[in-house]
């Protein structure tokens, strides 16, 4: 079982959240050109690492935040969550 | 090489079975080879037995980082099956069915092919129509399949739940009576002694950490047992694909997954075929020890971890206990994961790269066990002859950009899900 510290509400198990994928991917800015390429790219191409990886939960059954989770996809260790609109360095 | 059969098995038995032959040696890798492959898992070695046999390229080497039939080819639940509606996946699949069928005597080892046929359950009309039209779509493709009641479902699996006031309700079911299943470790042994005895190098414990690629051309790897040269390089290493894609400065529409299977204590025969739950994710079969062999859904985050967390696992068996109730009565045995290369649209990718002499094999899904004759076959083809088999033009790397997807349940990118 993950606990995840959700920012909102505090440590919650996993069952209450819902996964949302690879929060590095960004979805190219509106109304400016971009290249067929670039938008396949960021429609189709996940980098995947083994290690660190900032990802998107959903705290579903709970606060229905968005939220940010870096995890190691290797040993499920995470480090640290943070607002879906927070900064990170 | 020492040809298995009956008699060998006599003649060795007086010697107390002290004296058979090693299946594969294990060599020092040499200097230089015509081509690599790297993952020794059923993919690999499949490849490396038709390059050898098809193609007569045996300045082979498998290079493996862990030991052969230690990843997902020794992790699956073995269940073959080519019940596809796309064009691509459905013939490709059935080429691979026709190499299961032949597999034993071409190997010269029992691989124990079960045709059993697989059952898809439907639970609702619009899912008997939606399997209808992938039952036809089967069917124009040459690939046996047959809907069936629920009456004709009852009599062959009645320990299925029939009573009236269940959640999803059996209307009836796809079977594909040629699928079924094959013991998956002897695929991978039949593979390796094969393609050794062609003279091909199996080398274990030898992790790629890097390439050498001058002027857009691949020259060779460099691993944990030193560098080595090579003309071609295939790569085959599943859930490991972006770790590797890394190293050549690759991003690929692939994510790696968890993928979690289970098997009960053993039983006596009760389950004459592959079942698979329609209102979720599902499948059990029995195997010849007795054992009710159980999967369902990926974990559910990306992972490269081989093994599994205990939520997703009780989600997939609440779903098994409610397609067949009995097996709440059964103890569980083991549980294990593997990890899977989960591509974009659930298709495989086998292709040549931008890179001169480096070849793709990857994207498997959760589906790899069942493509692994197809896969090497198809693999090795592309790799001998510098381009792609009409039976493998399909899995493209550039159907991304050309918008030429095989979706096959239409899921979208979210991988995790699927």
């Amino acid at each position: 079982m993950l606990y995840i510290f959700c920012p909102h509400c505090g440590s919650r198990s996993q069952n209450e959240f819902a996964y949302g994928g690879d929060a590095t991917v960004k979805r190219p800015e509106l109304n400016k050109e971009i290249s067929d390429q670039d938008w396949d790219n960021f429609v189709y191409l996940r980098k995947s690492p083994r290690g660190k990886h900032l990802e998107l939960w959903h705290h579903i059954s709970g606060c229905r935040q968005w939220i940010k989770v870096e995890r190691d996809t290797s040993t499920h260790e995470i480090f640290k969550t943070y607002k879906a609109d927070e900064l990170i360095e | 090489m020492q040809k298995y059969s009956v008699f060998s098995l006599i003649k060795n038995a007086f010697s107390d079975h002290q004296n058979w032959e090693v299946a594969w040696k294990d060599p020092t890798p040499k200097k230089e080879y015509d081509v690599i492959i790297i993952g020794g898992g059923g993919h690999g070695l499949a490849t490396a037995y038709y390059l050898a046999k098809e193609h007569n390229i045996t300045n082979v080497a498998i290079i493996e980082k862990g030991w052969i039939g230690g990843g997902n080819v020794g992790r699956n639940t073995t269940i073959i099956r080519s019940n596809y509606m796309h064009d691509d996946n459905a013939l490709f699949s059935e080429f691979g069915m026709d190499l299961w069928r032949k597999m034993s005597q071409d190997l010269n080892y029992n691989v124990m092919f079960s045709p059993r046929g697989i059952i898809n359950l439907a639970h609702s009309d619009a899912q008997m129509n939606a399997y209808s039209r992938r039952g036809n779509s089967m069917r124009l493709n040459g690939i046996d399949a047959v809907l069936l009641n629920r009456e004709e479902v009852q009599k062959r699996i009645p320990m299925a739940d029939f009573s009236d006031n269940v959640r999803f309700p059996i209307f009836g079911g796809l079977m594909q009576p040629s699928a079924g299943t094959a013991r998956h470790d002897a695929v991978a042994w039949g593979y390796a002694r094969q393609a050794d005895s062609m003279g091909v190098d199996i080398i274990q414990n030898c992790e790629v950490t890097g390439f050498d690629v001058t002027n857009g051309k691949i020259i060779g790897v460099r691993t944990s047992r030193g560098d080595i040269k090579a003309k071609k390089v295939g790569l085959c290493v599943a859930g490991s694909t972006n770790i590797l894609a890394e190293m050549l400065n690759m991003t690929l529409p692939i994510e790696t997954h968890l993928l979690q299977a289970c098997v009960s204590e053993p039983v006596k025969p009760l389950l004459d075929h592959v079942v698979t739950f329609g209102a979720g994710h599902f499948y059990c079969s029995q195997s010849d020890k007795g054992e009710m062999v159980m999967g369902g859904d990926l974990d559910g985050y990306n992972s490269y971890s081989q093994r599994g967390n205990l939520p997703t696992l009780q989600h997939v068996l609440t779903e098994g206990i409610a397609m067949f109730p009995f097996l709440s009565k059964l103890k569980m045995l083991r549980t294990w994961g593997g990890i899977m290369d989960m591509s974009m649209d659930g298709s495989p990718i086998i292709d040549k790269t931008h890179i001169d002499g480096l070849y793709l094999n990857c994207g498997w899904c959760y589906g790899g066990f069942k493509a692994t004759p197809a896969s090497g076959w198809t693999f090795a083809h592309t790799i001998a002859q510098d381009r792609v088999h009409e039976l493998n033009a399909g899995y493209s790397l550039n159907r991304f950009n050309t918008g030429d997807l095989i979706d096959e349940k239409g899921l979208g990118t979210k991988t995790w899900i699927s």
